[in-house]
């Protein structure tokens, strides 16, 4: 076969480095590159994905493999984009994931386009889910087969284009043996935690960080529960989330949880852990991986964040192109700005943001 | 896809290949002859021999005395010495607390200014340039205080190329009185470096722009300059410099200065033809385009242009990936995306300085080489400007 070139997206971890590997023992050219994200100035050194010791341990990976790399800055278009859509989400009472946001607009964007434009013929990372193509020229998006580590979730806004051109070497592969590969490849890949924080806050706490950026500080209001009767103040929405149980200050017997923000009165509601279930939601802004929902009306399973379970449900297109999800079973913490993404069986068909949850 | 043989290395300004002749002079100071240089015995005395005669070359190329040449761990060691030496010597001895530099000055010598000034209150003066990168002789006439410590103002710029009139500046800070460094890490490979012609009252080489080694430069002193140690201990280099001297490194320097000697006139001649070709073709060829720096006062080797809607970085990668080694300004700037100051003193927009480039040619570098390298140069703008 003609030499194919793949840009892999590399991130000095163990996942992206085994991926790289691979990939070029199975005979393609392989050039790694690396994305310099926003970090706030002076504290760049705790960007969990390129301080200075991962771009020094991906570049140990790719001398190790003797194949060019380079990066891509992207600083100004991730600050734009991605930190900016955090902080007013948290403005506008939602629970944003930027981590969505980002694989969306600069890995699925910038970058994959800065790949196309060194003449790759693939963008490759080391996302563990699987891209199939079938005998009809379509491509589906799968669970991992290691179904602990699965993120096709994060991975729902891919399109036919971007799948067309998007390897994910490690889809058939379990974490334990991606751990062996990387020790058989001996790549020098440092063993750290994982960590579900998000990169730009450097392990900082969410609320620190808003504390910084927002640019009306967060104000005190009302703390309610769902009769109307008030139990305390909040020290401004943007610092709550919704299930939310610790740090409210409030105690009325039994445990409380944050179930509600309403913005426009400045007011935190909260309920009992059975009044923090739900069962209907609206799922707006979808991508749908292959263009199109299957049906008006299906059965489906939901994951409502990334390490929710997988939940039967019912979904409804709706005329403006949203979605409404129903759950067979409530289920609780279904927040405002997060993901909802659809499943049949293996496959990912796609998602979009919970936008408003009805009882 | 390209491979370790058929890369195109043009970026002679960042670093250059070892001369043969100075790998093969350095070696016997790695082995047989590792003495120190202060030694007493056998070993050190033929370390020291071997120092000294380098010391003689070198003198000899910048047309001073031995006691004048100190030597470094390279250009930005030489630029440190200088400012930091002299500022401290001048305040001293007379009070002088303003220091002048150019806006086209090489980090190590516009952040070593910068740092005299916050942390050691010194006054710094940043010299305007012309739109070529150009310092005005007359303007540093004007500028000039009583209480001026020194002038630096850079020989030829490595991210424009653009050669400055060292000697009339340095006349004017003679008239006064003030001392006068040049960074001449650029400029050594091609422009005379005789001190005297040159009015300079210090400056800095550094062996890897010219075909020597890394870590090793010289700072020329004149003879009477105030100057104060940065680096104290041992007393070597008349206790400018303390340290064991580096002696293998300083012999393969002064190798790759013969080197120089014996080439200069040929790369003088030839270069120039390939570097006015290639800034004639992007002339011509790509639009939205403009040389920075003088179109002819500047270094024989040195091409730099800044595209509009190109974003360099990316223009490296694409070249690179094609095998064509080149820079966006200078080496020591990568991976930083905030356009260079060089550029911005010449009055470019931000956007323009984001678009850089750098194509600095050298010994090996060939008509066939540039031809190949400007035909995937117009294909990468395109890409890049969609």
């Amino acid at each position: 076969m003609m030499e194919k070139t793949v840009v892999v997206g590399m991130s000095g971890g163990v996942d992206s480095s085994v991926a790289a590997a691979l990939l070029q023992k199975q005979g393609y050219n392989v050039i790694g590159v690396m994305m310099n994200l926003w970090s706030e100035s002076e504290r760049d050194s705790v960007n969990r994905c390129c301080t200075p010791d991962s771009m020094r341990l991906a570049k140990k990976v790719a001398a190790r493999l003797d194949i060019p790399f380079y990066t891509l800055d992207v600083r100004e278009q991730f600050y734009r984009q991605i930190v900016t859509y955090f902080i007013e989400g948290y403005q506008q009472g939602i629970t944003p994931n930027p981590c969505i946001q980002c694989n969306r607009l600069i890995r699925w964007g910038a970058l994959f386009e800065f790949a196309l434009s060194l003449g790759a013929d693939y963008f490759a990372t080391g996302h563990y889910a699987r891209n199939i193509l079938d005998q009809q020229g379509v491509y589906h998006l799968h669970r991992a087969r290691d179904i602990n580590k699965d993120q096709s979730y994060v991975l729902h806004i891919l399109t036919q284009a971007d799948l067309a051109r998007t390897l994910f070497p490690l889809g058939e592969l379990t974490k334990a043996e991606v751990r062996q590969l990387a020790s058989d490849f001996q790549l020098p890949v440092a063993h750290r935690p994982e960590s579900q924080d998000l990169c730009f806050l450097g392990g900082e706490d969410y609320r620190s960080f808003l504390v910084r950026h927002l640019e009306n500080p967060p104000s005190p209001g009302p703390i309610i529960d769902t009769r109307g009767k008030t139990l305390g103040q909040h020290r401004g929405l943007a610092f709550y989330t919704i299930g939310q149980r610790k740090g409210l200050g409030v105690s009325v017997g039994q445990p409380i949880y944050v179930i509600d923000k309403d913005v426009n009165n400045n007011t935190l509601i909260v309920g009992s852990k059975e009044e923090t279930r739900k069962k209907n939601f609206i799922v707006t802004r979808i991508n749908w991986i292959q263009g199109a929902p299957p049906a008006r009306e299906f059965e489906l399973v939901v994951k409502v964040r990334y390490l929710s379970p997988f939940l039967d449900a019912h979904l409804k297109v709706l005329d403006d192109g949203s979605c409404l999800v129903e759950l067979s079973q409530p289920y609780w913490d279904i927040t405002p700005g997060q993901a909802a993404v659809f499943y049949q069986a293996e496959e990912c068909l796609g998602g979009g943001m919970i936008q408003q949850v009805r009882s | 896809m390209t491979t370790k043989t058929n890369r195109v290395y043009l970026d002679y300004s960042a670093t250059t290949p070892m001369a043969e002749e100075a790998i093969e002079a350095m070696l016997p100071f790695f082995r047989q002859e590792f003495g120190n240089p202060s030694s007493i015995h056998r070993f050190g005395q033929y370390a020291e021999a071997a120092l000294e005669e380098a010391r003689e070359v070198i003198a000899k190329h910048l047309n001073c005395s031995v006691e004048e040449i100190i030597f470094t761990s390279g250009g930005t060691e030489s630029d440190n010495l200088a400012l930091r030496g002299v500022a401290f010597a001048r305040r001293e001895k007379s009070g002088a607390n303003h220091i002048l530099i150019s806006a086209v000055e090489h980090h190590a010598i516009s952040h070593t200014a910068a740092q005299l000034a916050k942390n050691f209150g010194f006054d710094l003066e940043i010299l305007p340039v012309d739109p070529y990168g150009r310092v005005d002789p007359d303007l540093v006439r004007q500028r000039l205080r009583s209480n001026t410590a020194l002038v630096s103002v850079i020989y030829a710029n490595n991210e424009i190329g653009t050669v400055n009139p060292i000697p009339e500046i340095g006349e004017i800070c003679r008239e006064n009185g003030i001392p006068f460094h040049t960074d001449a890490v650029q400029a050594t490979p091609y422009l005379p470096l005789d001190v005297q012609d040159l009015n300079v009252d210090l400056l800095s080489i550094g062996a890897h722009k010219f075909y020597g080694p890394k870590g090793i430069g010289v700072l020329y002193v004149r003879k009477g300059t105030p100057i104060l140690p940065c680096q104290t201990g041992g007393g070597q280099e008349g206790g400018l410099r303390s340290g064991t001297q580096n002696v293998p490194y300083i012999v393969g320097m002064s190798q790759a200065l013969k080197f120089v000697q014996k080439n200069q006139a040929q790369w003088n001649a030839s270069l120039p033809i390939l570097r006015d070709w290639l800034i004639e073709q992007v002339r011509q060829k790509i639009p939205n385009s403009a040389l920075t720096g003088h179109p002819t006062q500047r270094l024989p080797n040195h091409v730099s242009f800044v595209f509009e809607a190109v974003d360099s970085q990316k223009l490296l990668t694409l070249l690179d990936i094609e095998g064509f080694a080149c820079s966006s300004g200078s080496a020591c700037k990568t991976g930083s995306p905030s356009p260079s100051e060089v550029l911005l003193a010449l009055g470019l927009s931000r956007n323009l300085a984001l678009g850089s480039l750098r194509v600095t040619l050298g010994k090996d570098t060939t008509a066939e080489q540039l031809e190949s390298f400007f035909d995937c140069l117009i294909d990468k703008i395109k890409i890049l400007r969609g």
